[in-house]
């Protein structure tokens, strides 16, 4: 019972790791690209980035 | 060429580094192999114990010559409601190893919680190891509220001393509001006007400000020596997300309301949106709890794993006992404490941000044509 709740949370973790380096990744991208939005990419980057880490927790909570 | 030899040069220095850390860890762990397990337990219900809530602010404790227990601290007040006002100081307890007995009741500690229990303090259980004793109503000023009241006092004498600057030096910013006023002007231009708007931003900047401030300064706060762990618990972010719930509701305008129970508007025709609404009413309801749920599960989550890291790399110190394990849990303490002062202010952002973001959900007025 135990070690399957853990691969699971291990999974979920992954996931997450994944979807913020991605959204960390493209916005270094549109901030390359435009320099003086930084601003607000930075904004809407920190806001779907704690989005996803919220689900996060929660999996690791769960163990 | 060149490039090459400085990489492998770079690749025999970390090998030789890590070949040391391993001897290192090697003869550490020759060492205390019996005790070991000992520790460990030692050390994962310190690092619980620090979670918790306490009923005394103890600083530190140490075993004297005569194997006493003795803490540097302070006890609290307690306060229970247990048919009728029962008020005492938490020394009563000694640090959970004595029962108090106050007008002709027992209260004994348990798991870190009080017990209505007999002169003995017997605590009863049932078939599934929980004490059926009864738990009287608990209002007792703990380490959590005394940190908290503290930081309501800094912030009352620090904002009205700054506001009384402003008056005296005719609208600029003197001494420490230099170092505010541009954090309590990002608040209103970037976190306030592009969510909320310019016409309602007003209404919620207090809210803003505040949440913004206390979360940082508690945050802060649990980062010294005092060791208090209040952002860290499940309670307390469930008040400051409860009032986030609260405010978005309570302000919501009747586009807020319309977007929640009527999304689809005037256009699709009646019977078209029952069967869509079936599934859609009941998300949206439930995304009304799960934003600030949201909120208070990130906050907690993220102060207690960063208290649980720092303290299980301090730990490990005492695991090592070795000239190498030492420098390097201290190395690896300094740093992610360095991560958790920039934590503390992200988390604390990202909280007024989100309830920012969720006052303009609540405060849409749509131009109706």
């Amino acid at each position: 019972m135990e070690i399957p709740v853990m691969v699971g949370a291990g999974l979920v973790v992954i996931g997450v790791g994944m979807g913020i380096g991605r959204i960390g990744g493209s916005a270094m991208d549109a901030i390359a690209r435009q320099p003086e939005a930084f601003g607000k990419i930075q904004t809407a980057m920190l806001i779907a980035a704690a989005l996803i880490e919220g689900i996060g927790f929660a999996a690791l909570f769960a163990v | 060429m060149k490039r090459k030899s400085t990489i492998l040069i770079n690749a025999k220095k970390s090998v030789a580094l890590l070949a040391i850390l391993f001897v290192g860890f090697a003869f550490a762990n020759n060492k205390e192999d019996a005790k070991e397990g000992d520790l460990k337990t030692e050390i994962k219900e310190y690092i619980a114990h620090h979670l918790l809530d306490s009923y005394d602010f103890s600083l530190f404790s140490y075993t004297n010559a005569q194997g006493e227990h003795v803490y540097i601290g302070a006890p609290l007040p307690i306060i229970l409601w247990d048919n009728g006002l029962k008020l005492f100081s938490s020394s009563k307890f000694h640090h959970g190893e004595t029962v108090a007995a106050v007008d002709g009741n027992h209260y004994a500690l348990y798991h870190n919680k009080i017990y209505k229990t007999d002169a003995a303090g017997t605590i009863n259980y049932d078939e599934s190891h929980h004490p059926t004793n009864v738990k009287p109503l608990d209002f007792s000023i703990t380490k959590s509220v005394v940190s908290m009241m503290l930081v309501f006092a800094i912030m009352f004498f620090l904002f009205k001393s700054l506001a009384a600057s402003y008056a005296k030096n005719g609208g600029i910013a003197a001494g420490a509001g230099r170092f505010f006023e541009p954090i309590v002007l990002y608040i209103r231009d970037d976190i306030a006007l592009p969510n909320i708007g310019e016409k309602k931003h007003k209404k919620y900047m207090s809210f803003l400000l505040t949440i913004f401030f206390f979360i940082w300064f508690l945050n802060i706060l649990g980062l010294t020596p005092l060791g208090v762990n209040v952002t860290g618990n499940i309670a307390v972010t469930f008040g400051l997300a409860l009032l986030t719930f609260l405010i978005t509701n309570l302000t919501g305008t009747k586009d807020y309301w319309l977007h929640i129970f009527d999304p689809l508007g005037s256009t699709m025709a009646w019977y078209a949106k029952v069967p869509l609404y079936i599934i859609l009413i009941p998300i949206e309801v439930l995304g009304i709890f799960i934003k600030p749920f949201s909120l208070l599960i990130r906050l907690y989550a993220n102060m207690q794993a960063g208290h649980i890291v720092l303290m299980s790399l301090i730990g490990l110190m005492f695991i090592f006992k070795s000239w190498l394990g030492s420098p390097l849990s201290f190395g690896l303490a300094f740093a992610i404490s360095l991560i958790e002062v920039l934590v503390a202010l992200l988390q604390a952002y990202i909280f007024t941000m989100l309830s920012a973001l969720y006052f303009g959900f609540a405060a849409v007025e749509h131009e109706h044509h």
